[in-house]
C-alpha cells in the first residue's frame, strides 16, 4: 500500500486547468438492495468549482464517501487525474495523494489548540516515525499562520478549538482542508447553521480557492449556490439527472419537478 | 528551540507541574525509605522494615504498569482489559532467568532443571527455556515477548478496526486464554504454582537488605524513565495525533494518517513498559503465577487509572499508589471489606470525580488562584 503511493504520486499527472481531475464513471452503491448510487457518471475539471446539489438521498454523501475511500462500490470506475485508481486506495492514501474532504457535520479535534488543529493536517510525512520526531519549521508555521489569517482566526491560535462557534469550527475545517494543500476540495455543506455575514464570507473564501485547486461543493442552500456557481450538477436517486449553469438548470424542466417540486 | 538549552529531562517535563511533582516525592520517599531500612538501627522509630521496602518496590511496579495502561487508554482510547497479560509475560521471562539462577540449590539439587521440572519428571530442559541462564538475555525476552504479543494482536485488530468494547472484550479473552494456557502444568511454566523459590538475582541474594533497597532504587529509575519516554511521545507530533485519534478517530484518516499504525506504535510501547514493570515485580515479591493473568487483575489496573486520572500520565501513577496502598491496608485490617470498598471507590470517583484524584487537585488549585 505505501509503495503504490509514490507510483500514484506520477499516475496523477500534469494539472491544467482545463483537463479533468475526476473523473466517476458508472459507480453503483447498494445498501441492502437500496441503490444509493445508480450507475452515477460525471467528471470535474482542473481548477473549477462545481456545486451538486439534490434532495436527501439523492446519494451526495455517498458519492463523497465513494471518491474518499470510505465506501467501496459495487461496480464503477473512479479515475483521479491521469490514472489513479481511488477504489484500490485506502482513506490516508487518498488524502495523501491530494483530495481534502469537510464533513458535513464540522469536526475538528476540540481538545487541541486552533494552531495544532491545522499543524495535524499539514501536508507531510504522516508515517509514525517521521511524526514522533517532527519539528515544526520555519516554513511550515508559516503556512499555518497564513491560512489562520485567511480563515479569521489568528487571534484564537492558542485557545482549544471547543470553544469555538459552529460557523468558525466551519472555517476550521476549511482551513484544515487548505493545509493538505489538495488538489481536490470535497465541501459538505459549508454554510449549514451560519449567519448570514459567515455564509458570505465562506463563499469568498470557496471562490477564491478554485482556480489554484478544483472544488466541489454540495449544498442545500440555493441562495448560496446561486451566489458562487458557475456549474451546477443535480443528482437524483443515485444518478445524474442534470447538469449546467445555475440558470440552465433553473429552467430545466425535469428538475423543476423533482427537486424544486414544481 | 529555546535560546539557553535545558536538559532533556526539563526539556521533556516543562509544562509538567504534576508530573514533576509527583516524581519529585517519590524520589524523597524511595531516598528515604532507603536510607532508614539500611542506616538507622533497628528500633529507632525512623527505622524502616525490610518489608516497607519490598512494599514500595512492588508499588512502583505496578505504578509503571499503570502508566503503560493510561499511555493507550488515556491518549490513544483504547481501553485494555488484558494489559495484565502483557505485565505477567515480562514477569514470567525475569522469573525463567530467576530460576536458572537457582543452579543446584533446589530442594532436588538438579543444577539443570527447576524444581517443579524434576517434580514433573522431565528429562531436560524444554527448548523455551534455553538461554534464559543469560539475565541478559531474558531482560530483553521480559520485553521482546509482551511486546510480540501487542504486535501480532495490535495488527491484526487494529487493521479490521476493532474499536471501543469490542476491543476491549478481546483484549479480556486474551488475557484469559493466557490464564488457562499457564495454569497447565504442560506448558513448561510451572502451572498454578508459578515460578517461584528465588535465591538471587545477579549474584546478590535476594535476601539481603541492600538487594532489596538497590531492586527498590531500580525500580524508581524504570518508573521515572518511563514516565519520561511516555511524556515524550505525548509531547511530540505524535501524541497530537494520538490525541486526534482518541477524538475523531475517522478524521484522522481523512487528513492523510494510517491510524492502525499509530495505534499499533503506542500498543507496543505500552506493552514493552508493562513488560518491564513485570520483570521488576517478580524479584520483589518473590513469586508469579499465573493470577496475575487473571482478567480481574486487569479490571483492578484499570481502576487504579481511573482513579488516580485518566490521561495526564502522572495520574496513573498516583492512582497505583493510593489504590495499592488502600488494598494493602484494607486486606490485612479489613479483609472481608476490601472488595466493597475497592467497588464502591470507583463508583464515587466515576461519579463525582471524573477526572479522578487529579481532576480534584486541578480543581482546588484552579479555586485558590481565583
Amino acid at each position: 500500500m505505501i509503495m503504490l503511493n509514490r507510483e500514484n504520486e506520477k499516475n496523477v499527472g500534469e494539472l491544467i486547468p482545463g483537463k479533468s481531475i475526476l473523473s466517476v464513471d458508472g459507480v453503483t452503491v447498494s445498501f441492502d438492495g437500496f441503490k444509493a448510487l445508480n450507475n452515477l457518471s460525471f467528471s470535474i475539471e482542473f481548477g473549477e468549482l462545481r456545486c451538486i446539489i439534490g434532495a436527501n438521498g439523492a446519494g451526495k454523501s455517498t458519492m463523497m464517501d465513494v471518491v474518499t475511500g470510505k465506501t467501496k462500490p459495487d461496480s464503477g470506475r473512479v479515475i483521479f487525474g491521469d490514472a489513479v485508481n481511488l477504489l484500490e486506495m485506502d482513506e490516508p492514501s487518498i488524502a495523501q495523494i491530494g483530495i481534502g474532504r469537510k464533513f458535513q457535520k464540522p469536526t475538528v479535534f476540540a481538545q487541541h489548540t486552533i494552531f495544532e488543529n491545522l499543524e495535524l493536517a499539514q501536508k507531510g510525512d504522516k508515517g509514525v516515525f517521521k511524526t514522533l520526531f517532527a519539528k515544526l519549521s520555519g516554513e511550515e508555521k508559516e503556512k499555518i499562520e497564513e491560512t489562520m489569517e485567511l480563515i479569521g482566526l489568528q487571534e484564537l491560535a492558542h485557545s482549544s478549538a471547543s470553544i469555538l462557534s459552529h460557523g468558525q469550527k466551519q472555517w476550521l475545517e476549511i482551513g484544515m482542508l487548505l493545509m493538505q494543500s489538495p488538489k481536490l476540495l470535497l465541501v459538505d455543506e459549508p454554510v449549514a447553521g451560519m449567519t448570514p455575514g459567515e455564509v458570505e464570507k465562506t463563499g469568498e473564501i470557496l471562490t477564491s480557492l478554485a482556480g489554484e485547486h478544483s472544488v466541489v461543493v454540495v449544498e442545500h442552500d440555493m441562495e448560496f449556490i446561486r451566489s458562487i456557481a458557475r456549474k451546477v450538477t443535480v443528482l437524483h436517486e443515485g444518478s445524474v439527472l442534470a447538469q449546467g449553469s445555475m440558470k440552465a438548470i433553473q429552467e430545466n424542466e425535469k428538475v423543476r419537478k423533482v427537486y424544486l417540486g414544481e | 528551540m529555546s535560546k539557553t538549552r535545558k536538559p532533556l529531562i526539563l526539556q521533556i517535563l516543562q509544562n509538567d507541574r504534576g508530573g514533576k511533582i509527583t516524581l519529585s516525592l517519590l524520589a524523597l520517599l524511595v531516598t528515604f525509605v532507603a536510607i532508614s531500612n539500611l542506616f538507622v538501627p533497628v528500633g529507632s522509630p525512623f527505622y524502616m522494615s525490610t518489608y516497607t521496602v519490598t512494599l514500595l518496590g512492588k508499588y512502583l511496579s505496578f505504578a509503571l504498569l499503570a502508566l503503560a495502561l493510561d499511555l493507550v487508554w488515556g491518549y490513544i482510547g483504547i481501553l485494555s482489559l488484558g494489559h495484565g497479560a502483557f505485565f505477567a509475560l515480562g514477569g514470567y521471562a525475569w522469573a525463567m532467568y530467576l530460576m536458572r539462577e537457582i543452579g543446584d540449590r533446589g530442594v532436588y539439587g538438579n543444577a539443570e532443571l527447576p524444581d517443579f521440572m524434576v517434580f514433573m519428571n522431565l528429562k531436560e530442559l524444554p527448548w523455551f527455556w534455553y538461554g534464559f541462564d543469560n539475565p541478559l538475555f531474558a531482560f530483553l525476552m521480559a520485553m521482546f515477548v509482551p511486546g510480540l504479543l501487542a504486535y501480532i494482536f495490535g495488527w491484526l485488530a487494529f487493521r479490521s478496526r476493532v474499536t471501543g468494547v469490542y476491543l476491549s472484550i478481546i483484549t479480556q479473552a486474551l488475557t484469559y486464554a493466557l490464564m488457562l494456557a499457564f495454569f497447565r502444568n504442560d506448558m513448561g511454566f510451572g502451572g498454578n504454582n508459578g515460578l517461584t523459590d528465588f535465591k538471587d538475582i545477579l549474584g546478590f541474594s535476594l535476601k539481603s537488605d541492600a538487594t532489596r533497597v538497590g531492586l527498590l532504587i531500580i525500580s524508581f529509575i524504570a518508573l521515572f524513565l518511563g514516565y519520561l519516554l511516555a511524556r515524550y511521545i505525548i509531547n511530540s507530533k505524535l501524541g497530537r495525533v494520538c490525541m486526534a485519534i482518541r477524538d475523531e478517530e475517522s478524521r484522522v484518516r481523512f487528513i492523510g494518517y494510517r491510524v492502525a499504525q499509530y495505534k499499533l506504535f503506542i500498543f507496543v510501547v505500552s506493552a514493552v513498559m508493562a513488560g518491564v514493570a513485570g520483570a521488576l515485580y517478580v524479584p520483589q515479591v518473590g513469586i508469579i503465577n499465573p493470577g496475575v493473568f487473571s482478567p480481574l487483575f486487569s479490571i483492578e489496573l484499570v481502576i487504579w487509572v481511573a482513579i488516580g486520572g485518566r490521561g495526564s500520565l502522572y495520574g496513573a501513577i498516583i492512582g497505583a499508589f493510593v489504590v495499592n496502598f488502600a488494598s494493602t491496608y484494607f486486606t490485612s485490617a479489613f479483609p472481608e471489606i476490601w472488595l466493597y470498598f475497592l467497588g464502591g471507590l470507583f463508583v464515587v470517583v466515576t461519579i463525582f470525580l471524573p477526572k479522578g484524584v487529579v481532576g480534584l487537585f486541578e480543581k482546588l488549585t484552579a479555586k485558590k488562584a481565583s
